[in-house]
């Protein structure tokens, strides 16, 4: 069964500048966003993730290629025209107007009768737990409050796409944690497609229905948050996303050589050399010199809480890390210069396409 | 508190009285004192050649509306000083609107320009106010008389076959005017659209705003502030204006300013002069008033 395609980009192609100096801040982006997902837009500052939302938004033009909404080309469409809402990253909101105002102004500019509009805006300030707030003034409100505003405002005229451009950047953590739960709900009571862009792997993870990876302005990788974490497809995804081992090896019959000789069983279809990358939580510590184990030296261990970071060397001097849950006591029962073998977790190693 | 630490304080509240000494004397003796003189001279009588007679008298701020009949000495309307106050009020009410329409974008135009070239931008507008009032009201002259820059231009593109007489008219103060005070319209504009989010046309532009909505609904309320301190920039000096109706009026269309001049010097009706002096400081004060009453009422309403 194929759901429904809310938004598309075909060969999507944003250059900025003239001359000898353009910059493709999106090459050849083409993508499908299926009604009513979370759609997560993860990558670093400057990967292109902005620019893309921004000519959904209609605020940019694409050079070449074209958006669709709902199967019919908006490319050319100005924002208000278009039925696709935004909440900026630093909110946007119109100082002048009272918190039920700025919750307004979406549908009065509509035309909406005035009946309408106020019951909407009641609605929203619900949904959104402000219901207090109604008559305060933007600046009266603290940085979560004003997140809500912001929600509530773009929300308020039913768009069928709602674009979130690092919304949650400019809150504190516990704020942040908080919003992350509000805004999944959010997403499930309406209904809404959400296209959220962030660089924060975490929050990615965490939200999404699917991830789409992007660097230097190209698309690495669409999947969901599982697919995305256990079988990253490039070295870039790989370490974009939580921590991962690199580990150079070649491929032999039935799986892969390491450096050091051992054999890792893995499925891969490419010849010669390869990358193998490992999670650290897939990396098992065992005695020295168990058969099959990788022989190892601990080099230094990292105290996180929950667990413990140990930093490994194999014989050929590549680093690993395992990460070990932390004991009772928090001591690790490890020390620095320690002779180890380890262990991957059956299925865990995966091959990175470069 | 300690009798050293008590007498430190009240050392420095004496310091700090003896430092604001200067700012005091000045605004007693350089403005409250001069317009308490102006007061008490509009309620005097004139003198012979100028001057005025220690006599109480009310005739000077009668004289604002009505004229004494030089036959039989009776009270009469005096329609000449209703034109000249009516002429001043809609100039620079006009002015005031006009460099408002011409400022908006010219300000809007430097503060969306990068951060380099914006102070040039500003130097730029600020390099009139170099040059000596008269001499660029000479200049203005120049160009609009019959023999003119601006006829000589028309008529040599041959957009009219006859010199356009501007000079000596309305329209030649409103001109004048509007070039003089424009940058004061402009600077107070900019500061305001500098500290406008530009984040907030896309929030609008996002939210079914068109771009006439976006103006009106967005940027206007939010600039206000800077567009009432440019109007009330161009509005009062405008209302007192005396040099640029004087050289582009010729004389014969005569403002407030000109008037009260008129009755210190050829006029010698010092009374006259001092009540209508008094006049246009209450005009003002009063326009002020309003202005700014209005304008706290326009952001209430919003909230």
């Amino acid at each position: 069964m194929t759901e429904a395609v809310t938004i598309e980009a075909r060969n999507a192609v944003k250059a900025f500048g003239q001359g000898d100096h353009v910059v493709r801040a999106l090459d050849d982006v083409s993508i499908q966003i299926r009604k009513g997902e979370f759609f997560t837009l993860l990558g670093p500052s400057g990967c292109g993730k902005t620019t893309l939302l921004r000519l959904i938004a209609g605020f940019e033009m694409p050079t070449s290629g074209s958006i669709l909404l709902d199967g019919a080309d908006i490319t050319e469409l100005p924002p208000n025209k278009r039925p696709v809402n935004t909440v900026f990253q630093s909110y946007a909101l119109f100082p002048h107007l009272t918190v039920a105002e700025n919750v307004g102004f979406g549908l009065t500019m509509l035309g909406r009768p005035k009946a309408e509009v106020q019951k909407r805006v009641a609605e929203m300030l619900a949904l959104v737990k402000l219901e207090q707030m109604a008559g305060r003034k933007t600046s009266q409100l603290s940085g979560g409050q004003q997140q809500r505003v912001a929600l509530a405002r773009a929300l308020a005229p039913q768009p069928k796409v709602l674009l979130l451009d690092e919304p949650l950047s400019a809150l504190d953590l516990k704020l942040r944690k908080e919003m992350q739960v509000e805004l999944k709900r959010l997403q499930t009571e309406t209904g809404i497609t959400f296209i959220f862009v962030t660089h924060d792997q975490e929050e990615a993870l965490t939200m999404s229905d699917r991830i789409g990876v992007m660097s230097a302005g190209k698309l690495q990788q669409v999947g969901s948050p599982k697919d995305i974490y256990t079988r990253p497809v490039n070295r870039f995804v790989a370490s974009f996303i939580g921590e991962t081992n690199f580990l150079p090896a070649t491929v032999v019959p039935g799986g892969v050589k390491l450096a050091t000789g051992d054999v890792i069983e893995v499925a891969t279809t490419r010849p010669g050399a390869v990358t193998l990358t490992v999670r650290p939580e897939q990396v098992r510590l065992v005695p020295a010199g168990e058969p099959g184990a990788i022989a190892a030296t601990v080099k230094f261990l990292v105290y996180f809480g929950t667990d413990t970071h140990c930093h490994l060397e194999l014989a050929d001097e590549t680093e690993v890390v395992a990460r070990l849950q932390s004991p009772a006591n928090g001591d690790a029962g490890i020390e620095p210069g320690q002779a180890v073998g380890l262990r991957l977790a059956p299925g865990a190693a995966q091959v990175l396409e470069d | 508190m300690s009798a050293a630490e008590e007498r430190l304080i009240q050392q420095s509240t004496r310091n700090a009285w003896l430092l604001s000494l200067p700012a005091l004397i000045v605004l007693v003796v350089a403005a409250s004192g001069p317009l308490l003189i102006v007061l008490i001279y509009s309620f005097l009588s004139p003198g012979q050649h100028g001057n005025v007679i220690w006599e109480f008298s009310t005739d000077g701020w009668v004289g604002i509306l009505w004229s004494k009949d030089i036959f039989s000495e009776e009270w009469m309307l005096a329609d000449a000083h209703l034109a000249i106050f009516w002429r001043s009020l809609w100039l620079s009410l006009l002015t005031t609107a006009f460099t408002f329409i011409v400022g908006f974008p010219t300000a809007w135009f430097i503060a969306t320009r990068p951060p380099k070239e914006r102070a040039l931008w500003l130097f730029l507008i600020t390099i009139p106010f170099w040059t000596n009032l008269l001499i660029r009201t000479y200049a203005i002259n120049e160009v609009l008389r019959k023999e003119g820059l601006m006829n000589t231009v028309l008529m040599g593109m041959g957009i009219t076959d006859m010199p356009i007489e501007v000079l000596y008219t309305q329209t030649a103060i409103f001109i004048g005017m509007t070039y003089v005070y424009l940058p004061l319209m402009v600077l107070p504009l900019f500061a305001a659209i500098d500290r406008f989010d530009m984040k907030l046309l896309e929030a609008g532009y996002d939210l079914y705003a068109s771009r006439m909505q976006v103006l009106r609904r967005v940027i206007l309320p939010i600039v206000k502030p800077g567009i009432i301190a440019g109007s009330i920039l161009v509005f009062v000096p405008s209302l007192g204006a005396y040099v640029t109706p004087r050289v582009l009026g010729g004389g014969k269309q005569m403002m407030i300013g000109n008037f009260i001049e008129l009755q210190f010097l050829q006029g010698k009706n010092w009374p006259l002069g001092a009540a209508l002096s008094m006049l246009l400081l209450v005009i003002v004060m009063v326009a002020l008033l309003v202005y700014v009453r209005y304008a706290n009422k326009g952001s209430s309403s919003h909230g």
